[in-house]
């Protein structure tokens, strides 16, 4: 196990790769996701608010 | 039965897309997670040290995969481009624009993990050679582009210097893949795509292939979250504006 984490005594080069693309890969993930859920919210609260100020102006 | 190409055109309408992209995703993700985590078993325990290159080989299987996508997804973006510009598809517009942050963190990524790879290899972090300076310029054309759209509000506005942007960028692609060639290069030339097959052992070639797939199905799933967000965006955008006239 030991010997794997020493990657041969490239560990400084070959683990810092992999820690930056899974950091890459998260941010993406993050990024994308938290902006469709505000855009998802913002699309509710205007329609439920075109809904609530329907009856008023047919009336 | 509808024709490949009315299917295209149905994806094409905003929302209809929204209904098929909505139910892409998920299954699309477990594929995603499921090819990456079987590409990083191949990559980390299943393949063996180069008898070169010892343990930094490893490093290939991120740096290469990151690298073709830099390049894949910069095409993607100009045919979208192409497309926004010619058939006014407002689809392709938005495809092009989330493309363009995923297209930037690829080639960050290609950018970083090849220093990381340079120096015990190569014994330096950097060169200004012909391709590691060319990925730097297909790096900032993506940070051009995202900050040209980022300063337009307006998206039909933004829709044609966007356009025009990234499809003169696009000249850089071709010049990136045969820099190797044209130039004196550190880098080295092609391995994997040529004429004359792979010159890479096949043991290698698994966990380089398999991470190549799990990148680009990473592409497309954020590419089809980031399109949603900004269908819902442009909504939100031009229901405010009605409720601002109304």
């Amino acid at each position: 196990m030991a010997e794997f984490f020493y990657m041969g005594g490239y560990a400084a080069f070959v683990w810092p790769s992999y820690g930056l693309a899974a950091l890459v890969f998260i941010g993406v993930i993050w990024q994308s996701v938290t902006d469709l859920r505000a855009q998802k919210r913002l699309v509710d609260k205007l329609e439920t608010r075109r809904r609530d100020r329907k009856p008023e102006g047919g009336a | 039965m509808l024709t490949a190409s009315q299917r295209l055109q149905a994806f094409a309408n905003p929302t209809r897309f929204m209904a098929l992209s909505g139910r892409l995703v998920a299954p699309l993700g477990v594929l995603t997670a499921v090819v990456m985590a079987a590409g990083l078993y191949f990559a980390l325990f299943a393949s063996p040290p180069d008898y070169q290159q010892g343990e930094t080989v490893r490093i290939m299987y991120i740096h290469v995969p990151s690298a073709w996508l830099s390049l894949f997804v910069y095409s993607v973006m100009a045919v979208s481009s192409g497309v926004a510009l010619v058939f006014r598809h407002p689809i392709a517009d938005v495809c092009a624009k989330a493309a363009a942050p995923i297209g930037a963190a690829f080639t960050f990524l290609a950018l970083v993990t090849g220093s990381l790879w340079g120096e015990p290899m190569w014994g330096t972090w950097w060169v200004w050679d012909a391709r590691l300076t060319s990925v730097l310029i297909l790096f900032f054309i993506y940070l051009g582009y995202m900050a040209l759209r980022a300063t337009i509000d307006d998206p039909h506005a933004a829709t044609r210097p966007a356009a025009v942007l990234a499809l003169v960028g696009f000249v850089n692609v071709p010049i990136i893949h045969y820099s190797v060639n044209w130039w004196n290069t550190l880098h080295q030339p092609a391995s994997v795509f040529r004429m004359d097959g792979p010159t890479v052992a096949s043991s290698m070639l698994v966990p380089l292939m398999t991470l190549a797939i799990g990148f680009t199905l990473f592409f497309f799933v954020m590419l089809l979250v980031r399109m949603r967000a900004e269908v819902l965006r442009r909504r939100v955008r031009a229901m405010s504006l009605r409720r601002a006239e109304g």
